[in-house]
């Protein structure tokens, strides 16, 4: 972290060095990130990019520089989970996108990690909006499988990726049944195949395998045919390419995690069961929709989900059951939940606030189950970056965490709230960028003199 | 025609409204001059009629009026469908009304979306379910919106519960320069398209700049293929429209009577123009042609010409942070809608989305807190007015919706807090009078025949 590159016109907005600075910020209200109410008067105090402490009470450091807090608020940045940062600059401009390879021979090895550009402008609108870790994801264009997602930082550097090949991408629903050939059952039978053929990767680099099996006894009359367990016998029973058999022995052997997108409630039960074939799979699920109507059985597994907050319509025969109290009731059940979801146009990361805002407005709709404060603001910092992988090392302000920090003119789930300062890594970020830009030249029309394209 | 029109509209009124008689004497269909037809002037009227209510006051909460005006403490009385005061805490509440606690609650007009899909692209999205681009032709002035409108969509009943809309236009989709009609409905369920419709609501005409119908038609490799071919195309079309107009006894032309209602001024111009420099040469085909634009939908650069819009007099209906999606939407701000009312230029949020429109409230508050910090202040009424009153301006209807003045239909929401607070939500909504929504009452939430025997069925959503 320390050897940043700063980008163009960032490093001119930049009034600090590009290396962490230790400070203090006293009397603000701060929210830790963890669940908890937030905490009036508070210091948070960041030294080599790294929390030392937050809390009422905390003493600032002799010498140490200190910023008043006071009317702000102070928060971990936020956590945006599965987005597209830095792979698209205009969505519909597909010269632009590189977030679905439609045409790409490869699927499961593909990896977003060498294609992220930190310069893209949804970085730093995003960064502005106090976004400051992201996980990116490819979309899934030929297969069921999308590829290997990425944990990034949105720091003005050409240093975004903090963890390439940080999960795997696949597509089991609706989207998954048509991609892999037109149905449900030829997502499961390719999600399957795959798994085996990755698993009998051998360390000789061979997709071949020639073990026998015994009868599978299924309880009824009609026992599993063995070669439906066991593996390719044939050299040419392989549908993956090497490269992409290679990428999935990670997710194999649990080393990887695999995000798997589902909506429907069945559809998730299909998918938790695969642990019974696989035991060592690391699973996300992606969506879940209808996952309040299986919400205990998710607990019971202990596998996480990342939730869109406010689909709350039948948008397709999976997500019949679509409501906003989805997250508050898998919440209740006892299932790890972050927001995350961009559903339409003018979703973007930034709005991930308002989503979790709206959580904690259902609390109070008789027969809605929404969040606490702190629950809402949990699962856009630390719970989305506990699934990504991070542990407490972000999205909270533990001691020891990275020092991700956001200083808010109000409420930060609030409409009305915008960062004022965002650090990351204990860097302060410039949060200009192409709109910011554009509103200054346009805050007057102008132009008796010379047009506006001389104002800048 | 004249009289013609007024026979149909004073049909529907004698039985629904009495708000509608307003129509019987300024409708806007009544400034036309044509003459006679054989046919009616309004097929497929409006079968709405107002739902019971009783005499309601809501006392002690905080009103915005829709128009800019803010009551703290106040009364709002509606009996019969209409609004019949506003007030102060001083205002008499007459003998029978059912009195409404407002405390620490908020009071403002039906919400009023100017530009959405719902019915003609309902959910579920599926294929058959498309029916809002009849992208077969770049000018198709002839299909009208109501009549790919599917009044099951369950999206009306989340626009209403969580977004307290009671009125809404439907327009068709932006694939061609020359959509079709649009249509305006009263948010109630019914059985019926003709069910929903607005009474007396004019129509409107969508029209799309830019880069849809270049790309939908250039693309087939037919004109338009470019933003020249987009001009040429809507010229030959208007001058073709005029020719129509000044036939002594043409053929019926479902096409130009469209555009020939636009030209005689009874049919209002929606466009779908994103930027600035498109907008500015709209305005002057509209002033070669004749015709006037009543809003740019989607305006993204408005904020580059709010002089040349407000001396138009054309509104912008705008999303309050959406960018980026595509080339023409690469230069939005979050400050566009602050920078036009600065302008002094009309302001719309709008939504465009089945999800936007549950939280057009929420939209507009984010427009406000991001001109605030570029130093322009706007009151909260005045925002409010942006999601009122300014959408039934630039729809024709602010005569009767729109505003909370005695006369008016009661179009009312009653907020459980600040409605420009994300913490937020409709608690009660009225429409002409009648409760069609109320938080604490599942009985008071409509269900629409898909979600029948579903999972998920009467839940809160």
């Amino acid at each position: 972290m320390s050897a940043r590159f700063l980008i163009g016109a960032a490093l001119l907005a930049l009034a600090a060095p590009a290396t962490a600075q230790d400070m203090a910020i006293t009397g603000a209200t701060l929210a830790t990130g963890d669940g908890s109410d937030p905490v009036e008067n508070a210091t948070l105090v960041v030294r080599g990019g790294r929390v030392v402490a937050a809390g009422a009470g905390v003493a600032v450091p002799a010498g140490m520089q200190a910023i008043d807090g006071r009317g702000m608020w102070v928060t971990p940045g936020i956590f945006a989970s599965i987005t597209n940062l830095g792979l698209v600059d205009v969505d519909a401009v597909s010269d632009s996108n590189d977030v679905d390879a439609d045409d790409s021979p490869f699927s499961a090895a593909l990896d977003v990690a060498p294609a992220i550009n930190p310069a893209a402008q949804d970085m730093a609108i995003s960064r502005a909006g106090g976004v400051t870790r992201a996980t990116v994801t490819p979309g899934a264009g030929s297969s069921i499988f999308a590829g290997q997602g990425a944990v990034i930082d949105l720091g003005a550097d050409f240093d975004a990726v903090t963890r390439r090949r940080a999960f795997q991408y696949v597509e089991m629903g609706e989207r998954g049944a048509r991609l892999a050939g037109g149905s449900r059952t030829s997502a499961h039978a390719l999600l399957r195949n795959a798994l085996r053929e990755a698993g009998t990767y051998g360390e000789d680099a061979q997709l071949t395998g020639s073990t026998r099996n015994a009868d599978v006894n299924t309880g009824d009359d009609v026992p599993l045919d063995p070669r439906l367990t066991g593996r390719a016998e044939r050299d040419g029973d392989v549908l993956l390419t090497r490269f992409d058999a290679a990428a999935l022995v990670p997710v194999v052997t649990g080393r990887q995690k695999l995000y798997v997108h589902v909506e429907r409630a069945v559809d998730i039960l299909s998918v938790l069961a695969l642990r019974e074939e696989f035991p060592r799979l690391d699973m996300v699920l992606i969506g879940a929709t209808e996952g309040w109507m299986v919400a205990d059985r998710i607990a019971a597994s202990g596998v996480p989900v990342i939730a869109a907050a406010l689909n709350d319509l039948p948008v397709s025969f999976e997500q019949l059951a679509a409501t906003q109290s989805n997250v508050g009731r898998m919440v209740d059940a006892g299932v790890t939940v972050a927001i995350a979801g961009y559903g339409s146009s003018g979703d973007h990361p930034r709005g991930l606030p308002q989503q979790a805002g709206n959580m904690v407005a259902l609390s109070r709709i008789p027969g809605a189950t929404g969040l606490t404060w702190g629950e809402a603001f949990a699962a856009i910092t630390s719970v989305p970056a506990r699934i990504a992988g991070l542990g407490a090392g972000a999205g909270t302000l533990a001691a020891g965490a990275r020092g991700d920090v956001v200083v808010w003119d109000g409420d930060p789930l609030e409409l009305s709230s915008a960062p004022v300062r965002v650090f990351i890594d204990g860097i302060e970020q410039p949060l200009d960028n192409h709109q910011t830009r554009l509103r200054d030249r346009y805050r007057t029309l102008d132009e008796s003199q010379l047009p506006p394209a001389y104002r800048h | 025609m004249h009289s013609t029109a007024r026979a149909v509209i004073a049909l529907a009124g004698a039985a629904t409204l009495a708000a509608c008689t307003a129509a019987d004497t300024s409708s806007p269909r009544s400034a036309s001059s044509a003459e006679a037809h054989e046919y009616p002037d309004t097929p497929y009227p409006s079968t709405y009629e107002r739902y019971p209510g009783v005499p309601t006051a809501i006392v002690g909460a905080t009103v915005y009026d829709g128009l800019g005006g803010q009551i703290d403490n106040g009364t709002v009385l509606f009996a019969d469908g209409e609004v019949v005061a506003v007030g102060d805490a001083s205002l008499a509440i007459p003998v029978g009304y059912t009195r409404i606690d407002g405390t620490g609650k908020f009071v403002t007009p039906g919400i009023i979306d100017i530009h959405s899909h719902l019915g003609d692209y309902p959910t579920p999205s599926v294929d058959a379910h498309s029916d809002g681009n009849e992208a077969t032709d770049p000018t198709t002035p002839e299909v009208w919106a109501e009549h790919s409108i599917w009044p099951q969509d369950p999206g009306f009943s989340r626009a209403l519960a969580n977004g307290g809309v009671t009125a809404l236009q439907i327009l068709p989709g932006s694939a061609n320069l020359m959509g079709g009609r649009s249509v305006t409905l009263k948010n109630v369920p019914s059985r019926t398209v003709q069910g929903m419709k607005f009474p007396g609501a004019p129509y409107s005409l969508k029209m799309a700049c830019g880069e849809n119908p270049k790309r939908v038609y250039g693309g087939r490799g037919r004109m338009p293929s470019t933003r020249m071919g987009n001009f040429a195309v809507n010229r030959e079309t208007w001058i073709q429209a005029r020719e129509y107009m000044a036939e002594e006894d043409p053929d019926r032309d479902l096409a130009m009577e469209t555009l020939a209602g636009v030209l005689r001024g009874e049919i209002l111009i929606q466009n779908h123009c994103y930027r600035a420099d498109e907008m500015a040469q709209v305005l002057d085909m509209a002033d070669e042609f004749g015709y006037r634009v009543s809003a740019f939908h989607h305006a993204v650069e408005s904020y580059k010409i709010g002089d040349m819009l407000r001396e138009h007099d054309v509104c912008s209906a705008v999303w309050a942070d959406w960018y980026g999606f595509k080339m023409e939407a690469y230069d939005a701000i979050p400050e566009n809608a602050a920078l036009l009312y600065q302008a002094g230029a009309c302001v719309v949020i709008h939504s465009d989305d089945e999800n936007g429109i549950q939280r057009l409230n929420q939209e507009a508050a984010k427009a406000q807190a991001d001109g605030a910090r570029m130093g322009i202040q706007i009151a909260d009424a005045q925002i409010i007015r942006w999601i009122t009153f300014n959408a039934a301006k630039a729809m024709g209807i602010d005569r009767w919706t729109g505003s909370l003045e005695p006369g008016k239909m009661a179009d009312v929401v009653l907020w459980n807090g600040d409605p420009l607070s994300v913490y937020s939500r409709p608690e009660m909504v009225w429409i002409d009078g009648a409760t069609m929504y109320d938080m604490n009452n599942p009985q008071l939430r409509p269900v629409s025949d898909f979600e029948l025997g579903q999972p998920g069925e009467g839940d809160t959503k």
